[in-house]
């Protein structure tokens, strides 16, 4: 496989996830907004933060972070590199430049989707139509993952999309437990605290993982089980270390992983032997950056490895 | 209100399908059959439906737009009624195009060689001298099996009195074909029910005739030889054919960048785990950007040392470097005599006939009946730098007048043809509109020929320019063999 394919192919499928995580959160976030008291709410600036995009959101909207500025720079916002729109068509982009890989089905898909996110904004904007837009989205996403799934020869094209994928996702689960469980709640309001069951509750939505933690923790909604499930359970498909995993599948399945997979092994111990449920909120804080940067680290392993050398990807075309 | 042919405003021209209003040709009669069936609105539906397909299907040239500064994507324009042509007609132009192209290649493999042909005073010395296709680094070059134009585009029209003609040949890198394929397609998506009274000649075997053509070129004698698709990346205007080519034929598309040539002249792809030999590039970049080291030193498309490696046998290129030199439209104005001269017969296909602006009679000829010639420069494609001169203006026709007067050996001209029209759906009915055919010829151990090819159309009301870049769009080519039905 060629080198350059191969990135294409990573940076293809990572961009649809975060197209899909984007929606999740801003489908979610409606809902919770909806269960909390007026005033108290934290409103939509942990959705800037968790897509790590404040800069650019105060340059283009000023400090105030209302719904509709807020929703429309996620979504639609062409000048916003990680809005659902930019994302797929950059997955679009990579896309074109391996149709020669991929079943033409998730040419066609992706394109359908891209074109749909475009023709259908307004309808997205409104608070009417916002709902069934993301589900959109987020079921676009889906079908293609299972065309992948369901399609794909299992050699290395598979691989990079599935590394891709889970990359983008451990990422964005620890930026949503970051927000979620940091800056979202002052720790010491009693006033907000009834709803506290709730912002967990949203926080476990938005990754689709609120019917699986009934199923696995059995137990009342609280931060410690939370965050023991969505950093450390094996079995769920979003949780940090179910992705690292994954990530390691793959890698098993091509060549020269040797030193990647033991940064990925020291990456996934220290997971293990963090007691995630007792981090206060600092520490928690603390402890996501530190994963947040071993994801970036991981990333360059990646690409020092397998992607085209720098000084020839300039060379571009 | 059913399709009313009656009204069919049936013009100067040859029309494919009709002979005159509401009177089908004999291979038409099943599909005026079927229109008249059809009420408008139900037309109308059908062509959206064929217009969805390819939105969603991604089929897509890319325009260059100086005035935004890039290229933007836009969907393939096909109009759902098929252009039909019997077979035993076309078996005629089949052997004419087989005859041509072998002729050509062995033009090719001469002006690299001995020159024999200008040696005999067939072809003129300084035609050749100023080509600006000839490279002098091909000279001597033997690629394998003699042949150079591996895969050949022809482009072919038909005048009011039903004369098929050669307009062009495409020497170089010719595209259309992804969209010849994907046209069918579109076709048997929207317009299933007239398969049951046809059975066009299949062409979906081309992407299989095309990788066997060129993995016959492979230097290594290995049973899956490393046949590549080099493109110049995705604003290149044709870059959904590379791919799709790619894809088709279960060939890597690579760029200039993913490759390198290594101290034994051999060209590397770069690869997740390393280089990897390459033993066939089906190039579709130009030659002057192939090779930075031999050619323009300033393309970034390219790879360094390419042509190095082709030089001595280390990989295949096709089409060879050098074969544009027989794709100059002053070449084609000789390709009648070429044809005697290597095979010994008259040719199968008759040029247009061409006025050579480098005769000084000729010359004076165009420069006297410019409003009424078609004027064309020897090394475009794409339509551009053309004079159209019953539409000209006076201040056109004087620019022309002085580029001719200036370099004659650059411009040919030939009479404004009355070319042929296909029924094409306007809106909720259909009319005339005027077409070309674009053949693929693909030379090899064998030649074989594409079951018809692509069928451009001019959207445009009376327009005669039928290129994608300038408003045109294209139909499904059905050959059909009157015998079965």
């Amino acid at each position: 496989m060629l080198s350059r394919v191969a990135e294409n192919l990573y940076w293809l499928s990572r961009y649809i996830e975060r197209a899909e995580n984007t929606a999740r959160l801003v489908n979610v976030n409606a809902f919770l907004l909806l269960d909390l008291p007026p005033g108290t709410a934290p409103g939509w600036e942990p959705l800037i933060a968790i897509t790590g995009s404040q800069p650019r959101y105060q340059e283009l909207y000023g400090s105030g972070c209302d719904e509709r500025s807020a929703v429309r720079f996620l979504l639609g916002d062409p000048r916003n590199p990680s809005s659902i729109l930019r994302c797929l068509e950059a997955a679009r982009e990579a896309c074109r430049t391996v149709r020669d890989i991929l079943p033409r089905e998730i040419w066609e898909l992706l394109t359908q989707l891209s074109l749909y996110v475009r023709e259908n904004l307004a309808a997205g904007l409104s608070k009417k139509g916002r709902h069934a837009y993301l589900r959109e989205i987020i079921e676009g996403s889906e079908l293609i993952a299972g065309k992948v799934i369901s399609t794909m020869m299992r050699d290395e094209s598979y691989h990079f999309l599935a590394i891709g994928r889970n990359i983008e996702r451990a990422d964005m689960t620890t930026r949503i437990i970051d927000v979620r469980s940091g800056s979202l709640l002052p720790s010491d309001t009693t006033e907000l605290r009834p709803f506290e069951a709730i912002q967990w509750i949203s926080v476990l939505k938005s990754m689709t993982a609120y019917q699986m933690y009934r199923r696995k923790m059995q137990v009342q909604v609280q931060r410690s089980e939370v965050l023991r499930f969505l950093f450390l359970d094996r079995q769920f498909p979003r949780s940090f270390l179910r992705t690292l995993d994954a990530i390691g599948e793959s890698l098993a399945e091509l060549d020269k992983q040797r030193e990647i997979v033991a940064y990925l092994k020291g990456l996934i111990a220290k997971v293990e032997t963090t007691p995630v449920e007792e981090l206060r909120r600092d520490d928690l804080h603390a402890f996501v950056d530190t994963l947040q940067l071993r994801l970036i680290e991981l990333h360059q392993q990646i690409a020092a490895t397998y992607f085209l050398p720098p000084q020839v990807q300039a060379q571009s075309a | 209100m059913p399709i009313d042919l009656s009204q069919y405003d049936i013009s100067r021209a040859y029309d494919e399908l009709l002979v005159r209003p509401n009177r089908a040709r004999r291979h038409a009669k099943n599909l005026a059959a079927h229109l008249r069936k059809m009420d408008e609105a139900e037309l109308a539906a059908r062509q959206a439906a064929a217009d969805l397909a390819i939105k969603e299907m991604g089929i897509t040239f890319t325009v260059y737009a100086h005035a935004k500064g890039g290229t933007i994507d836009r969907a393939w324009p096909f109009d759902i009624i098929p252009r039909i042509i019997p077979k035993s007609e076309w078996d005629a132009v089949e052997a004419g195009l087989k005859q041509r192209v072998t002729a050509l290649n062995l033009f090719i493999d001469d002006l690299y060689h001995d020159q024999k042909i200008v040696k005999d005073g067939v072809f003129p010395a300084e035609v050749l001298a100023d080509s600006k296709n000839f490279r002098p680094q091909c000279v001597g070059v033997n690629p394998p099996l003699g042949i150079w134009a591996h895969v050949c585009g022809s482009d072919l029209v038909r005048d009011s009195d039903g004369t098929i003609y050669v307009l062009e040949d495409n020497l170089r890198v010719p595209s259309g074909v992804s969209y010849m394929l994907e046209n069918r397609q579109v076709t048997k998506r929207v317009f299933p029910e007239l398969f049951e009274d046809y059975a066009p000649m299949p062409v979906d075997d081309y992407p299989s005739q095309l990788y066997d053509t060129l993995a016959a070129l492979s230097p290594r004698r290995v049973r899956n030889p490393e046949v590549v698709v080099l493109t110049p990346g995705i604003y290149n205007s044709a870059y959904f054919e590379h791919a799709y080519l790619a894809q088709q034929m279960g060939c890597q598309l690579v760029e200039g960048r993913d490759l390198f040539v290594d101290s034994g002249d051999c060209v590397q792809m770069r690869t997740i785990y390393g280089p990897q030999r390459v033993d066939v590039i089906y190039r579709r970049i130009d030659d002057l950007f192939l090779d930075p080291a031999t050619f323009n030193p300033e393309s970034t498309l390219g790879v360094p040392g390419l042509f190095r490696a082709w030089q001595s046998g280390k990989v295949a290129v096709a089409n060879a470097p050098g074969a544009g030199v027989a794709d100059d439209k002053v070449v084609y104005a000789f390709v009648p005599e070429i044809i005697r001269y290597y095979l010994g017969e008259e040719p199968g296909i008759p040029n247009v006939p061409t006025y050579r602006c480098m005769d000084k009679g000729e010359r004076q000829y165009v420069l006297e009946h410019l409003h009424e010639l078609v004027v064309k420069p020897a090394n475009e494609s794409g339509g551009y730098g053309m004079l159209m001169g019953p539409m000209s203006t006076a201040k056109e026709r004087a620019t022309f007048a002085r580029l001719i007067r200036r370099s004659p050996r650059n411009y040919i001209a030939q009479p404004t043809l009355s070319i042929s029209t296909v029924p094409t759906v306007v809106g909720d009915h259909v009319e005339p509109r005027h077409v070309d055919l674009r053949p693929f010829i693909l030379s090899g151990r064998t030649t074989q020929v594409t079951m018809g090819g692509l069928t451009r159309v001019a959207l445009r009301k009376g327009s005669l320019v039928v290129n994608s870049s300038q408003g045109g769009g294209s139909k499904d080519t059905w050959i059909v063999d009157e015998e079965k039905g």
